[in-house]
């Protein structure tokens, strides 16, 4: 479905001696994304993965690499790629002079959606996400649940086959998290490919097939969330040091027992499942973001 | 391509039409207020070649009125752009580059014209004379459109609000009291009034009143305006196809 190579994005920076030069943000990345798959990418902050998302969905020109959707390049086929993907973006982004279905009809006309089809489709997912009843107020008065909620409704208007989701969950409740989950789940079944970015690694494994790892610009590990805690070692064993939580992993439950026992630990210690977070830590250090 | 450029129009059209009446009534202001202050005021005791100061002041504050209005009708993008982010809708979407650009300015000529439109009534009740004519209609549209192509590269490119607003401060503030609007460039200092003349207000203005007091249309400042409009239409998609480098 999505083929990239060597995906690169650099963008101009000023030095720390004041000298003109250039940030890596995206460096040689090289992945593909299966049809009806929830492919998921993690990473700190400033890893790269809004860069990236931008570049997959047409909004920034990578300088080095090729993005491929179903064989087809991006920079000869971006009109009718366009069609195929949906956005949701980190951040809120409707045209705040519009009401609610105003921009769901704005949407509805960019992609060439005649008047009936438009007025039945946004009917059917104002319904969906439960905003009908704001249909005709101006974006400004949504709350923030509504407007991502809305975000959502406005990316799925023309059926795309690919819907990309920049952190989706960020701020939310957790019954309009659920909500979200279930209907990722949905799509996934009626095979559209979800690719989405999260800060929430349960987020992550309690939905993606398959997730990417990326620090400072560079894949680090991509795999599914099974594999990536097997490789770790599927037991953990947790205990407090005085320089902090002491972690340790293991293939087989025995050895961690048997480690875990011959611990002092004297504020308790600590077995349980490994979790991908672990892994995430493991991955990208356990100082960064500090 | 026309089907986007529609729905481009249509966004802004939409808004217009919620805001109509506070438009026509702002739009008013500064009008009449020139009307009063140099028509009645200043004007009575002016004198200028072949009629009353009043019928040489109307095609100058029409000029200077839709350059104004068309090209704050674009300055919304710089917040789209900038602040709301919505421009990137426009972006993701399945739309032909130039059919945003044609659509705004569209839309920015649209508000041009109505703001034209009744300084036009003012003038007539204040007693001008002058001479309403499809190419006068055409210089008009022209007009509206270079400047609204001159907003959208200033959206396009400038960062901040501060910015923003400064491009009005230094371009547009000294074009609408020298191209021509108030006194006849005549009575500029040679050097500064070859440079006055290079500027698009400057040919409206001259084409205008021309226009307006029954006389024909130069074709050298015809030909300068499309100049500028084809001009400011090139660098204006160049500029919104940019965005995503």
């Amino acid at each position: 479905m999505i083929a990239i190579e060597n995906l690169t994005k650099k963008f101009p920076h000023r030095t720390q001696s004041g000298t003109q030069g250039e940030k890596t943000a995206v460096d040689g990345i090289s992945f593909r994304v299966g049809r009806g798959e929830v492919f998921g990418l993690l990473g700190p902050n400033g890893a790269g993965k809004t860069t990236t998302i931008r570049m997959l969905t047409l909004q920034l020109a990578p300088t080095a690499g090729r993005i491929a959707y179903e064989g087809q390049d991006v920079r000869e086929k971006a009109q009718a790629i366009k069609k195929l993907i949906g956005v949701v973006p980190q951040h809120v982004n409707f045209d705040q002079d519009l009401t609610v279905r105003e921009n769901l009809e704005l949407h509805a006309r960019l992609h060439h959606m005649g008047a009936k089809e438009r007025k039945e489709r946004i009917d059917e997912l104002l319904a969906y996400v439960e905003l009908e009843d704001v249909a005709n107020d101006g974006v400004r008065r949504l709350s923030g649940g509504m407007k991502r909620r809305l975000l959502l409704a406005r990316a799925l208007i023309h059926r795309p086959k690919i819907l990309f989701m920049d952190e989706p969950t960020v701020a939310l409740d957790p019954q309009v998290r659920r909500k979200i989950w279930d209907l990722i789940r949905q799509l996934s079944r009626e095979q559209v490919t979800v690719f989405l970015t999260t800060h929430y690694i349960e987020e992550a494994e309690a939905l993606c097939q398959r997730v990417a790892i990326l620090d400072k610009g560079k894949l680090t590990a991509l795999d599914t969330p099974e594999n990536l805690k097997e490789r770790l070692g599927k037991f953990t064993v947790e205990w407090d040091e005085e320089q902090g939580r002491a972690y340790k992993f293991f293939a087989q439950k025995k050895d961690a027992a048997t480690f875990a026992a011959e611990q002092e630990a004297v504020g308790g210690i600590l077995i349980r499942p490994t979790n991908l977070e672990d892994v995430f830590i493991e991955i990208t250090g356990r100082k960064e973001g500090l | 391509m026309l089907y986007d450029v529609w729905t481009v129009f249509w966004r802004d059209w939409v808004v217009l039409k919620r805001r109509l009446t506070k438009f026509i009534l702002a739009r008013m202001v500064a009008p009449m207020l020139y009307l009063v202050a140099f028509g009645w005021g200043l004007g009575r005791s002016i004198q200028v070649s072949g009629g009353s100061y009043l019928d040489f002041l109307v095609p100058g504050i029409l000029a200077l009125n839709s350059m104004n209005i068309s090209f704050n009708s674009i300055t919304p993008v710089h917040a789209e752009r900038i602040y709301h982010k919505s421009l990137e809708e426009y972006l993701i979407a399945p739309i032909v580059p130039d059919a945003f650009v044609l659509g705004k300015v569209l839309a920015a000529v649209l508000r041009g014209l109505i703001s034209s439109a009744i300084i036009v009534l003012l003038a007539f009740l204040f007693g001008a004379n002058l001479q309403l004519s499809p190419s006068l209609l055409l210089v008009l549209v022209l007009n509206c459109i270079i400047f609204a192509e001159i907003g959208f590269l200033a959206a396009m490119k400038i960062s901040t609000y501060e910015e923003m607003s400064q491009v009005n401060t230094y371009i547009l503030l000294p074009m609408s009291f020298l191209c021509g609007t108030f006194f006849s460039t005549q009575a500029l200092p040679d050097l500064l009034r070859y440079f006055i003349e290079l500027l698009p207000l400057t040919h409206t203005s001259f084409l205008l009143r021309s226009l307006a007091g029954g006389n024909g249309a130069d074709m050298v400042s015809l030909a300068v305006l499309g100049v500028y409009a084809i001009g400011g239409f090139y660098l204006g998609s160049r500029a919104f196809r940019n965005l995503v480098r």
